[in-house]
């Protein structure tokens, strides 16, 4: 009986704590909700992304004293990854005053998500992945796949095979495997490599790994009796070095893998060992800890004793640099939205208005100490996607190194195929088309 | 233990008092008091996992097959009521569940065949191909998710008779109807002669074959109306809680969530199940929230989360050392000290 005592002490003091709201946000604050993943199978992705978020964060409270004053807050709910906990944290997390944007890193959990934002009007950030067709501004006013959409992805890894190739005449007759990762975000670049290898002539063939995809043997030999001439991979977390050290065991030339944009970090390279060297993938963030912004951070605020990555050999990772990358553009887009509205704490629906309107040119960029790291983005109320550029880098065994210009992907070719695909949901959806009136209309209380 | 029950709750009060009190709050109280992440977070998800233990429990519990395959029929359920909505104009809701529900069941008959043969834990791995072909299913033909890039379907909004259950109280209604529904019917069914023959076959097959218990048609049954129950549970899941649902959400990791449940609640007990998803749904949370709330500032998520699995790892050994007939059998013995002590007062 004692036990059960002490267990309905322990439920009734719980039970407290639900019932008394989240603290209302005292005046200029601004709150970004962080449904992060710290353990799991993808914990190195999570760690690395949102601490260099918290990172950056940190950087504009201890410089700057926040945004134009306002200062910026967050706390943390473990996801792991799982639809339900993000549902969950999302409910949680919501309750709180000021939220600026959601960055939820994982395309299950943005899918669960986009009706409930839309509802509560705050903006949906799913940079560099995401759902592709949501670039369409007019059909997903508050869903942003910041500088690389899936589709855009694609375009720019086929263009970069293409150019290996010699030409995007020489693809004809190619064969390419995209071994991708069974999830949502792996699944959906299917029907776009689909259509570019009937538009250039390659022949595609397209091979799932379970989640979480640790044991690779048959897709690997299943490619080794294709033969073709490149693989991608599509993978995520532990996927990725298991299929480098697989195709190794195969035969296959780790030289003519091609990862995609969460197949490029040192988490996917270093735990393959020998088996990476020479492995090349797609970035829109370069790695490296010599940018100024990034050196910043290392003086600021690892200096303070306030830094978030627990190694700090990690600083300067691309999941880092990636997580550095998403709070340049999250506090820039409260920037544009405090020109705009006032340099108070802002609703959702106006930081929305402020992703619509973020137009970072290189020489911005620059300012933001952050050259060479990312290129540039230009969003507007019709495309949330901000055409951001891309680059390739490949691994020599210690470091990434850059292997291409910058890049731009096709969106003149993908654009059509994401607007018919954003109208087919606006159509099964019941939902009116914005536009650019719509998207001045701001909700400011 | 039945006997001690019945001596001490018999003279007090009828049985259908606590479940007709418990309605009436659930209907007239809690969507008037309660907040979204009440009914978002805690209720809905709790609701539909307590039916998925319901329609395990007259499976496994009561009729001694044991089940991995429970998060197929759910699956099943689920993509079965959208594609039925999608697919056939003008059924109404409630056809496209009760259609689900059917489709599951037949599909709950296909994987009860070999418990015809099989036994206990080879039984249980034989399920494991429901489990399995159903996952692959699903994400090999991609017309049962409508060719949808990502595979992930958009559930339809909620509306009966043109009223539509769009909020979260109007989800929360929606799933505590029909889980209310079925749950009373469950009720009904083991307490009758079909209930009888489940136990009787869950004691002693040959025993049960001799008295002239149809076995054969008995299995099956008990696998047709537990994956019914379970599909609709997948229904309730996808539509009223989540609101989009992707083949993995469906995967083994569910199927042992709500063998834990009805283990950790009591098995042959439709209480149990609800007092089994209330212990896996809602004491994470609360354990979470509180770890949040003392800790938050001193760890991070991570850690929290990692101390978290040990606390509630280290409460279900308690619970099942406590009380090896779960926690529905803890709450029979605190209700009754209690009503001891009343009654000598």
């Amino acid at each position: 009986m004692t036990f059960l005592s002490t267990l309905k002490a322990a439920a009734l003091s719980a039970a407290m704590i639900v019932s008394v709201a989240l603290p209302s946000a005292h005046a200029d604050e601004q709150y970004f909700p962080l449904q992060s993943y710290r353990v799991g199978p993808y914990a190195a992705g999570g760690t690395g992304f949102f601490g260099g978020f918290i990172d950056y964060l940190n950087l504009i409270n201890i410089r700057d004293g926040g945004v134009n004053g306002v200062k910026l807050t967050w706390d943390e709910c473990e996801t792991q990854y799982e639809v339900e906990r993000g549902v969950e944290c999302y409910e949680r997390q919501k309750s709180h005053a000021g939220a600026a944007a959601w960055n939820p890193l994982s395309v299950g959990i943005a899918y669960a998500m986009i009706d409930r934002i839309a509802a509560d009007k705050v903006p949906l950030i799913t940079v560099n992945h995401g759902r592709t067709d949501s670039t369409d501004g007019r059909v997903f006013p508050y869903v942003f796949p910041l500088l690389l959409n899936p589709y855009s992805e694609t375009s720019g890894i086929v263009n970069y095979i293409a150019s290996k190739e010699g030409g995007i005449d020489k693809l004809k007759g190619k064969k390419i495997v995209v071994l991708y990762h069974g999830s949502p975000y792996g699944k959906e670049t299917i029907p776009i490599y689909e259509l570019l290898a009937q538009k250039y002539g390659f022949a595609v063939q397209q091979i799932e790994v379970p989640h979480p995809g640790n044991e690779q043997q048959s897709q690997w030999l299943t490619i080794r009796r294709a033969k073709p001439d490149f693989v991608v991979l599509r993978g995520w977390g532990v996927m990725n070095p298991v299929a480098l050290k697989t195709a190794v065991k195969v035969g296959y030339p780790v030289d003519h893998i091609v990862g995609n944009v969460w197949s490029n970090s040192e988490e996917d390279v270093i735990p393959a060992g020998d088996a990476a060297k020479g492995y090349t993938a797609i970035t829109t963030q370069a790695s490296g800890n010599s940018y100024p912004v990034v050196k910043e951070i290392v003086k600021t605020v690892y200096g303070a004793g306030k830094g978030n990555l627990e190694d700090k050999s990690r600083i300067g990772s691309v999941y880092h640099n990636l997580g550095i990358v998403n709070g340049i553009l999250n506090v820039e887009a409260i920037r544009v939205a405090q020109e705009k509205f006032g340099h108070r704490t802002l609703t959702g629906d106006e930081v929305r208005w402020g992703f619509e309107h973020l137009k970072l040119d290189p020489a911005k960029v620059e300012a933001l100490g952050a050259k060479d790291l990312f290129h540039s983005i230009n969003v507007s109320w019709d495309n949330h996607e901000g055409e951001g550029y891309v680059t390739f880098q490949q691994w020599d065994g210690k470091k990434w190194n850059v292997v291409s210009d910058w890049i731009a992907p096709d969106w003149a070719l993908l654009r059509p195929i994401i607007e018919k695909s954003a109208e087919a949901y606006a159509a099964e959806k019941g939902i009116k088309l914005r536009t650019a009136d719509d998207a001045n209309a701001v909700t400011t209380n | 233990m039945a006997a001690i029950a019945a001596d001490f709750s018999a003279p007090v009060l009828p049985k259908w008092i606590a479940p007709v009190l418990l309605l009436a709050f659930a209907y007239g109280v809690v969507p008037l008091i309660g907040s979204s992440y009440l009914f978002e977070a805690i209720l809905l998800p709790f609701l539909a996992l307590g039916l998925a233990g319901v329609g395990l429990n007259i499976l496994t519990g009561y009729a001694g097959q044991v089940s991995l395959g429970s998060a197929a029929f759910m699956a099943a359920g689920a993509f079965a009521a959208y594609n039925f909505n999608l697919r056939v104009e003008g059924l109404p809701l409630i056809g496209s569940i009760v259609l689900a529900g059917i489709v599951a069941a037949s599909i709950g008959i296909v994987f009860g065949l070999p418990s015809l043969r099989l036994k206990g834990f080879y039984l249980a791995v034989s399920t494991l191909a429901a489990q399995f072909f159903v996952q692959w299913a699903l994400t090999k033909f991609s017309w049962f998710s409508n060719n949808s890039a990502s595979g992930v379907i958009d559930a339809p909004r909620l509306s009966i008779g043109g009223f539509a259950l769009d909020g979260a109280v109007g989800r929360y209604l929606f799933a505590l109807t029909i889980v209310s529904i079925l749950t009373f019917l469950a009720y009904r069914l083991v307490s009758s002669q079909t209930g009888r023959n489940f136990i009787a076959i869950r004691d002693n097959e040959t025993a049960a074959r001799i008295i002239g218990i149809p076995v054969l048609k008995t299995k099956l049954l008990a696998f047709a109306i537990s994956s019914f129950i379970i599909g609709v549970a997948g229904v309730i899941w996808a539509f009223a809680y989540l609101r989009t649902v992707e083949p993995d959400g469906f995967d083994l990791d569910r199927s042992f969530q709500i063998l834990f449940i009805i283990i950790i609640g009591g098995l042959a007990s439709i209480g149990g199940a609800f007092f089994g998803a209330a212990l896996i749904v809602v004491f994470p949370l609360a354990l979470s929230r509180l770890g949040g709330f003392l800790l938050g500032d001193v760890f991070d998520s991570g850690v929290l989360d990692m101390s978290q699995r040990i606390v509630l790892g280290a409460l279900i050994i308690l619970f099942l050392i406590l009380e090896p007939d779960g926690l529905v059998a803890l709450w029979d013995r605190v209700r009754r000290r209690l009503l001891f002590a009343w009654q000598s007062t």
